[in-house]
């Protein structure tokens, strides 16, 4: 691999900021686990099919593997490894444990991700459940029926 | 009392904060990636391969292809040994293969420092075929000068034909109709989330560690041995948070190769983890069917007599082979045991995609054909269809003719009134009566299921448990039960804190199986775990109680028999007071120099029972005739499991079995070309499994019996669901439509045929209605 193929870039992760030399042909989701050790993200598809790779860069919901690494310079990076502070977990993700909303847990990091991302867009704003579904329609997840995630979701509004 | 109770799962909290570690996320600084070099072609024999070029790319260690490979035709099932020859499963699979039989097939791998190179390396293989007709459709499979498959195989894989109940000729002869019907299943996926991966190294110079995503941990170890002829105990295989199986993982898959390449490579971990795409041709498929009905049926509803005959194709390799469609017939005599049955399977070899295990395990197929038929036969004789099935269907106390057993626990009958009384049966059947003709129709549809709660008596039914009093007075628990996402880790520790009379939060399961370390049992399949290892853990924490109430009796001088562990506290029963609490009882077994030990407890069982579960859905729908479109408007599932350990979570299994249910019913289907064998559609954008906005609100009820073959009176649920949302769904659309509709999917495509052939709609799909 030659030099040719690595840029220096910054970025702020989850509140921290980090300088990094990243080869320039990974995408964000390689770089946040790879690179930084962030392996909460999973991935489904590598592909931008499945939502699994969720995370936010400047408050936008992406799928970071079809996202280059490069893309983010400049930018702030939310990952699920954020969302828990001072030992307690965000309330969506306590919403999440509370309403059965998780089984095998993969397509979950991206789901807190996307719950979080639409609560604080939402926030103040009426809700349809068909505004919940299809805020979640970009993640996948095959083990729920979704129907715990909506009432986690719902859960998760109500109490913002 | 912890059973029974919806407590948050053991696991929960790890997974949402991203802290759950899956096989991917354990990391090796020289670990290498290997990559399959697949077969473009369906049906062939390699002539010609050339590696040189990928071998000698930057960054590439090594190239195997099926020279290089052990001779040794191995199964791939995930079934425990068998130990007499008639339950074997089909040996007809090498780690990489010159004979190529389905697009995709492993004829080479690369391995190399990571995958873009390995990818690079794969395009500079080259090789030549002889290229065969692909066998895809059973006719021509079946044709007396087909080329074999598999050689001697004669393309199929097994057949067998039972018959239950009276003489099943003169039944029908006698029988006031006979109804008759053909049905398709089609070729689905999985599709967990999390594709397959493994990984393997050596920690030492002849062991062999195997770290993968699989739901058989133990009979994963067991093949690797066999496929390298290496004594089992030198294989290990850990198995850590996985991300969905549903049958998939319940067969070998990687392990033997990524065991292979690290003997190969010196001990130097090698990681395989497939791509999606890679993933939905070159794992498991659901097997489709082929199904032929017929039911006698009197005037006053009774059904006297059945037969099916059942084509169930696996595609290249055995896989599971025939035990899905063995398995899927078998439950006929559960659900309608008085009716004279006979059946008849045979299972195919085929140029397509390999099927194996997946959720309900050939139920799915056979029971949709069999709901279907059902519906048919109480139109036929006008019968009402709920009032139809309660007449017919298993009541507790008749015997299972297949198994010569007993049915001690049936809450089938009440399931189906459940139903009808949610979905508003009555008033709804009148209300849609306006709507069976015009270009949006209403209509109602409903159907049962049966299923097991284990494999017994096919297969051995083994669990181990083992507990320990931790320092601090709480328990670890560990056990051969494999959690993948179903919940078997959380309803453990209900169980056990349960029979210690222990705080949920104080019982601790260890999360991941190793097999040097975890007690035996066979792995998450057939819905066995919370059935099977609920007699294990029984024993274990009576024992471990026993032992804890023997050391507080020395510690206190109370005598043991007024003595009673109450909410994880010593108690005087006969003073109705605590006498101390666990932790300070742990530290005394610990510490004390004179008495007590380390408190552990252990059990290993067998199940010799099988206990049959029962549901129903009822769905309400819509059809616009113009749009080809089926709209569900409400729908319930409704389960008798037996006692329900935790209502939240098995909620939980239901909506997930009920929405793969409703995806094979309405979109999900592999679209593969029937004259190269190429699938169309291997990928989650293209393989249409319901999203986010395509499920309606799934509804569950539960009708709890107590089954007393378990320790805590529960029975099987994680595959169940799946099952009678098809039939049901495909009911309500002959209710809406007066149109039996015989093939799965029922998508758009599937109802536009039919709409058309009926001159529903016209060659334009413009509407005459
Ligand atoms: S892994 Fe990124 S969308 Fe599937
Ligand atoms: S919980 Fe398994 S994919 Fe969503």
């Amino acid at each position: 691999m030659t030099d040719g193929h690595f840029r220096q870039i910054s970025f702020t992760i989850n509140d921290r900021e980090r300088r990094l030399r990243v080869d320039i042909r990974k995408s964000l989701a390689e770089v946040l686990r790879e690179d930084l050790g962030l392996i909460g993200l999973k991935q489904g598809c590598g592909v931008g099919e499945c939502g699994a790779c969720s995370v936010m860069v400047d408050d936008v919901l992406v799928d970071s593997c079809i996202y280059l690494a490069l893309w983010a310079d400049g930018k702030q990076i939310r990952t699920v490894e954020g969302e828990a502070r001072d030992g307690k977990p965000s309330k969506v993700q306590q919403a999440y444990v509370d309403e059965g909303a998780v089984q095998c847990g993969f397509c979950t990091p991206g789901f807190i991700m996307a719950t979080t991302s639409f609560v604080e867009k939402c926030k103040g704003k009426n809700v349809s459940p068909g505004d919940i579904r299809k805020a979640h329609a970009g993640n996948l997840c095959r083990c729920t029926g979704y129907q715990n995630i909506f009432t986690a979701i719902e859960k998760s509004i109500e109490s913002d | 009392m912890a059973v029974g109770k919806s407590v948050n799962r053991v696991d929960a909290m790890a997974k949402v904060t991203g802290r759950a570690k899956y096989t991917e996320d354990f990391y090796h600084p020289d670990m290498l990636v290997a990559k399959y070099f697949r077969s473009s072609i369906a049906h062939g024999r390699v002539t010609a391969i050339n590696t040189k070029k990928a071998e000698n790319l930057d960054g590439v260690h090594a190239v195997f292809t099926y020279k290089d490979v052990p001779e040794n035709k191995f199964p791939t099932a995930g079934h425990p040994l068998a130990l007499t020859e008639d339950h074997k499963d089909a040996a007809d699979r090498l780690l990489l293969t010159r004979d190529v039989r389905f697009m995709g097939d492993e004829i080479a791998i690369v391995v190399a420092q990571n995958e873009l190179v390995a990818n690079e390396a794969l395009k500079l293989i080259e090789v030549s075929y002889d290229e065969y007709q692909p066998l895809i459709l059973p006719e021509d499979i079946l044709e007396e000068n087909a080329r074999q498959i598999h050689e001697g195989s004669s393309n199929i894989v097994g057949e067998h034909t039972y018959t239950f109940g009276n003489d099943v000729d003169q039944a029908f002869e006698k029988a006031d109709h006979v109804v008759e019907g053909s049905f398709r299943t089609a070729m689905v996926q999985h599709c967990h989330i999390e594709n397959h991966i493994s990984h393997a190294y050596m920690d030492d110079l002849d062991k062999i560690v195997i770290v993968s995503s699989t739901q058989i941990p133990h009979i994963a170890r067991r093949i690797v041995g066999e496929v390298l002829n290496i004594p089992l105990s030198r294989i290990r295989v850990i198995k850590p948070f996985v991300g969905g199986g549903f049958g998939n993982k319940q067969d070998v898959i990687l392990e033997p190769m990524v065991a292979f390449l690290t003997l190969k490579l010196n001990g130097r971990a090698v990681q395989i983890n497939l791509s999606r795409e890679e993933c939905i041709i070159g794992t498991r498929t659901r097997h489709p069917f082929y199904i032929d009905v017929k039911t006698g049926v009197m005037n006053d509803g009774t059904i006297v007599a059945r037969h099916m005959d059942a084509i169930s194709i696996t595609g290249a390799y055995a896989s599971h082979g025939h035990s899905v469609a063995a398995a899927g017939g078998s439950k006929q005599s559960s659900l309608y045991p008085r009716a004279a049955t006979s059946f008849h399977a045979r299972t195919l070899y085929a140029n397509t995609p390999v099927a194996g295990a997946m959720r309900a395990y050939g139920s799915p197929q056979i029971i949709y054909a069999l709901e279907c038929a059902t519906e048919d036969a109480a139109r036929k004789i006008g019968m009402d269809s709920v009032e139809f099935r309660l007449k017919n269907v298993a009541r507790q106390g008749d015997i299972n003719l297949l198994s010569g057993k007993e049915i001690l626990s049936c809450g089938l009958a009440d399931c189906l009134i459940k139903g009808r009384d949610f979905i508003g049966w009555g008033e709804k059947k009148k209300e849609y009566e306006k709507f069976k003709t015009g270009p949006v129709r209403k209509g109602l549809g409903l159907a049962c299921l049966s299923y097991a709660s284990g494999t017994y008596p096919v297969c051995v039914e083994i669990a181990g448990a083992r507990i320990a009093l931790n320092q601090d007075g709480t328990v670890h628990v560990m056990v051969g039960a494999t959690e993948i996402g179903q919940g078997s880790d959380t309803v453990v520790a209900q169980m056990v804190a349960q029979t210690l009379s222990f705080p949920y939060e104080n019982v601790l399961v260890v999360q991941a199986q190793d097999t040097d370390v975890t007690p035996f049992d066979t792995g998450a399949y057939a819905s066995r775990q919370a059935y099977v290892v609920s007699n294990a853990v029984f024993r274990a924490a009576t024992d471990l109680r026993e032992k804890i109430l023997d050391h507080a009796a020395v510690m206190t001088d109370i005598d043991v028999a007024g003595l009673d562990i109450v909410d994880g506290n010593i108690v005087d029963t006969r003073k109705s007071a605590q006498v101390m609490d666990m932790k300070t009882l742990a530290i005394d077994s610990f510490y004390h120099k004179e008495r007590g030990c380390q408190l552990t407890a252990e059990a290993s069982f067998k199940a010799t029972t099988n206990a049959p579960v029962f549901g129903c859905t009822f769905v309400d729908i819509t059809v616009n005739i113009p749009l080809c479109k089926i709209k569900i408007n409400r729908m319930i599932s409704v389960h008798d499991s037996g006692v329900i350990i935790n209502p939240v979570q098995s909620g939980g299994q239901i909506h997930g079995g009920a929405f793969m249910g409703i995806g094979a019913a309405l979109s999900e289907e592999l679209l593969i070309d029937p004259k190269t064998g190429y699938i169309y559609n291997n990928n989650l954008l293209d393989y249409k499994f319901p999203t986010f906005t395509d499920v309606p609100p799934i509804h569950h009820d539960f009708v709890e019996t107590f089954e007393p073959t378990s320790a805590y009176g529960n029975k099987a649920l994680g595959e169940p669901p799946v099952i009678s949302p098809p039939p049901a769904i495909r009911n309500a659309v002959l209710d809406a439509t007066g149109l039996c509709i015989n093939s799965l999917p029922l998508s758009p495509h599937t109802l536009f045929t039919a709409f058309k052939d009926h001159g529903l709609i016209d060659e334009k799909g413009g509407d005459n209605v």
